[in-house]
């Protein structure tokens, strides 16, 4: 019997070798054959991924031991662009900013996304309809998002403040109060939870209907259910969002660009409001200093690979996957 | 933002992707082929009829003063084929361009970018220019000459001219029963009152500001107001200049008296500059320290119930003071048909060329049946002619006071000095009011923003 088991897998490596090509120029030459069509079907990506991935790295960090200007000499500087990191204040400002802001941003932009995602899951009738309708705003451009929202959150006479008006809230001036430009910002973030939305949805149709049945013979309630059943069943997805959210949060430039950089914003604009990537921003299109502005590139670079690592460590014990026996 | 959508995103990618572009297309840019049909090319004297293509870049020009005097170039030389590129002025485009070998013949940009970019060795200097094209450099207001002087070297060739007066609400200023007098800069303590005094708010929403100090860009105006000067002869940041200082305590402290600054930037950010709701008609506003070229705009709202009167801006010790802005003509690094582009800038700004322009605003007036507001140039000379021609009393009698307050100010107006970190010292300067204005003493700002300054103006003398 188990010679038989042990068996089995290299009668059907030995049958697809026959169907793929295998008997005509044995089993090297098949896997050669192989190894060539994978080669040319993936080659696009990896072109693609020299071109304008692997290179442009390279590069950026080439010239972050350069003072890169675009125009006139170029000059190495050793390790003094990444001194300056040290020394300019705006660089901790702007990093202290970020980091408020994912903190703010991933935990409510996880929870309004999973609430959100529960609620379109019961939804029977038109169920299409606001699937597509919370996912539209993913497709709003961000500046036109911005825009909107310092519109509605202005705080002399925006319609937010309004609304609670009503309810005899006075509400804060949400974008020009230093106190409120991160949580403003996180709240105008979350106008576009669409395609966390969607794959909290697809998580938590997967989830077996059996396990809810099981949980409801044993007595268990909504909450207990939640908390035993759902969250544990959907955790590889929340996990999976909470990582790329964190790398979206810490890179985040176009909203917090159009609402406080832009044109006609720039002149005021808070340094509570400066986050790292407007700043690196600044310093290579404003200010020219590519050299710096690389060298601030590989820092962020640096920071979110180690916070993403330390995710993954943390993360791999809390989630569970199933097959695996967690 | 979009999480999904950054994904796998990292940081120096988008940064880095633009740097490869610009690093394989190599630093610094050549002379290029000389596209120049015309008697010279780069370097020469650029003199004789321009031909060939002319590349601009930066400059929109889509009102009736901007293609009469495109016409009067293209009637001049119809030789030079002209492309184009519409839009504001864009940094980024525009270096890119220059560091490709790619640049455009001719760049229109703020005369405050002048020196940065001299330093930078990114435009040309024009004395090729002005000798090989015989312009007159006596015919533009001195002031105007100076911000395109860096190193007594002309850099650029200065169009428009922009300085503030004080624009009043009148309505609610009578209504109030204060004297238009009372919207003055020179008796600070009484300027406080008035603005305290016309100041309306209710509950934490604010119903009106009583004198907008326009802070943080009209903070070189307060100190000059106060006798400071941002930027010394040499291009050094003197940012934390203890007029400056002054001033910009002073400043913030109308802020502070009239709602704060977070509720009256709120307040601020909600008007509608443009249109029929603008703060003066809608009295928002009673009155601010504000630029030429908005008369023009609030001529469309006398139906709407505007009444206009102005106030010069002086310092204190009474003298008629305002800051300068405008825009001027350059040649980048490496353009390939310079004789065209000196040309052009001779063409545009010339006195015969800005009076066909004021003939077309006149037309254009009275197809609107408005009145003129007056055309503000770097030329002394067409400025006095077109005002001689052209300007008859309005129809509201506040917007002649106005109109005439902008006049008196021309020959009064002082920009900022140009330096090789001009682009750093603004930023550093904004950045301190906005601290200020955030709370931070004024006197901690500015000493960063001074430290920040110096920092960049050493680095871009080296060079």
């Amino acid at each position: 019997m188990a010679e038989a088991l042990v068996g089995a897998p290299a009668v059907a490596r030995e049958s697809r070798r026959r169907r793929f090509g295998g008997g005509f120029g044995g089993r090297s030459g098949g896997r050669a054959s192989e190894g060539r069509a994978a080669l040319l079907f993936i080659s696009p990506w990896i072109f693609g991924f020299v071109v304008f991935t692997a290179g442009p790295m390279l590069v950026s960090l080439v010239l972050s031991f350069t003072d890169y200007s675009l125009v006139g000499d170029t000059e190495g500087v050793g390790t003094a662009n990444y001194r300056e990191l040290l020394s300019d204040p705006r660089v901790a400002q702007s990093l202290s900013n970020t980091f408020i802001y994912a903190a703010l941003f991933v935990p409510l932009g996880t929870v309004v996304a999973l609430g959100l995602a529960m609620l379109l899951a019961r939804v029977g009738r038109a169920s299409g309809f606001f699937r597509t309708a919370f996912y539209l705003p993913e497709m709003t451009p961000a500046v036109a998002a911005g825009a909107l929202f310092l519109l509605l959150l202005n705080g002399q006479s925006g319609l937010v403040n309004a609304v609670l008006g009503w309810f005899g809230i006075d509400g804060p001036n949400w974008t020009t109060d230093p106190a409120w430009l991160k949580p403003s910002l996180a709240m105008v973030s979350l106008w576009s939870m669409g395609g966390t939305i969607v794959i909290y949805l697809a998580a938590l149709k997967n989830v077996p209907r059996q396990l809810h049945e099981a949980a409801m013979l044993d007595g268990a309630g909504p909450v207990r259910r939640f908390f035993h059943v759902t969250l544990p069943m959907i955790s590889g997805a929340v996990f999976f969002t909470v990582i790329t959210n964190t790398i979206a949060a810490l890179q985040m430039f176009d909203q917090a660009y159009t609402m406080f950089y832009g044109p006609q914003q720039s002149e005021t604009a808070s340094d509570e409001s400066l986050v790292y990537m407007v700043y690196l921003f600044q310093n290579a299109f404003q200010f020219f200093k590519m050299g710096f502005a690389s060298a601030m590139a590989w820092l962020l670079f640096v920071i979110i690979l180690v916070i993403t690592v330390v995710q993954l460590k943390v993360g791999n014990r809390l989630v569970h996957y199933e097959g695996e026996g967690r | 933002m979009s999480a999904p959508r950054a994904r796998f995103t990292l940081v120096p990618l988008a940064l880095s992707g633009a740097l490869l572009v610009s690093a394989c297309a190599g630093v610094g840019g050549g002379a290029g082929n000389d596209d120049s049909g015309g008697d010279a090319g780069g370097g020469g004297a650029l003199s004789g009829t321009p031909s060939g293509s002319l590349k601009i870049m930066g400059f929109g020009g889509e009102d009736e003063v901007g293609q009469s005097r495109v016409k009067a170039f293209t009637s001049a030389y119809p030789e030079v084929k002209v492309a184009q590129n519409k839009g504001e002025f864009d940094a980024q485009q525009f270096l890119t361009a220059v560091s490709s070998g790619n640049p455009p013949d001719l760049v229109y940009m703020d005369r405050n970018l002048i020196g940065t970019y001299a330093a930078k060795e990114v435009v040309q200097p024009l004395t090729d220019c002005v000798e090989g094209q015989d312009i007159d450099t006596g015919q533009y207001r001195p002031a105007a000459m100076r911000s395109v002087t860096y190193d007594d070297v002309v850099y650029g060739i200065p169009e428009f001219y922009i300085v503030q007066t004080n624009l009043i609400d009148a309505k609610s200023l009578k209504a109030a029963g204060v004297d238009p007098k009372a919207i003055q800069t020179q008796d600070w303590d009484a300027l406080d009152r008035t603005a305290t005094q016309l100041f309306e708010k209710s509950g934490t929403k604010i119903g009106r500001v009583g004198y907008d100090p326009k802070l943080p860009d009209s903070f070189p105006l307060w100190a000059l107001i106060n006798g400071a000067e941002l930027v010394k002869e040499d291009g050094s940041p003197n940012l934390n200049d203890p007029k400056a200082v002054e001033a910009l305590a002073y400043a913030t402290s109308l802020v502070e008296k009239q709602g704060g600054w977070t509720s009256f930037k709120a307040f601020r950010d909600s008007f509608d500059i443009f249109g029929d709701s603008n703060p003066l008609t809608k009295g928002t506003i009673t009155a601010f320290p504000m630029e030429n070229w908005y008369v023009n705009v609030l001529r469309d709202s006398i139906p709407a119930g505007l009444q206009l009167t102005a106030t010069p801006i002086t310092d204190r010790e009474g003298e008629t003071v305002s800051t300068l802005g405008g825009s001027t003509w350059a040649i980048p690094k490496g353009a390939k048909n310079p004789t065209a582009a000196c040309a052009w800038m001779k063409t545009m700004t010339s006195t015969e060329t800005w009076l066909k322009a004021a003939e077309a605003r006149m037309a254009k007036v009275k197809e609107d049946k408005s009145f003129f507001t007056g055309l503000f140039t770097a030329n002394t000379a067409a400025d006095e002619q077109i005002r001689e021609k052209y300007l008859t009393a309005a129809p509201d009698a506040g917007f002649d006071t106005a109109i005439n307050a902008f006049y008196d100010t021309l020959d009064k107006a002082t920009a900022l000095n140009p330096s090789p970190a001009g682009a750093e010292i603004d930023a550093a300067w904004k950045s301190a009011v906005a601290r200020t204005l955030g709370g931070q003493d004024a006197k901690a700002s500015l000493d960063q923003a001074q430290k920040e300054a110096t920092t960049a103006f050493e680095k871009a003398r080296r060079g």
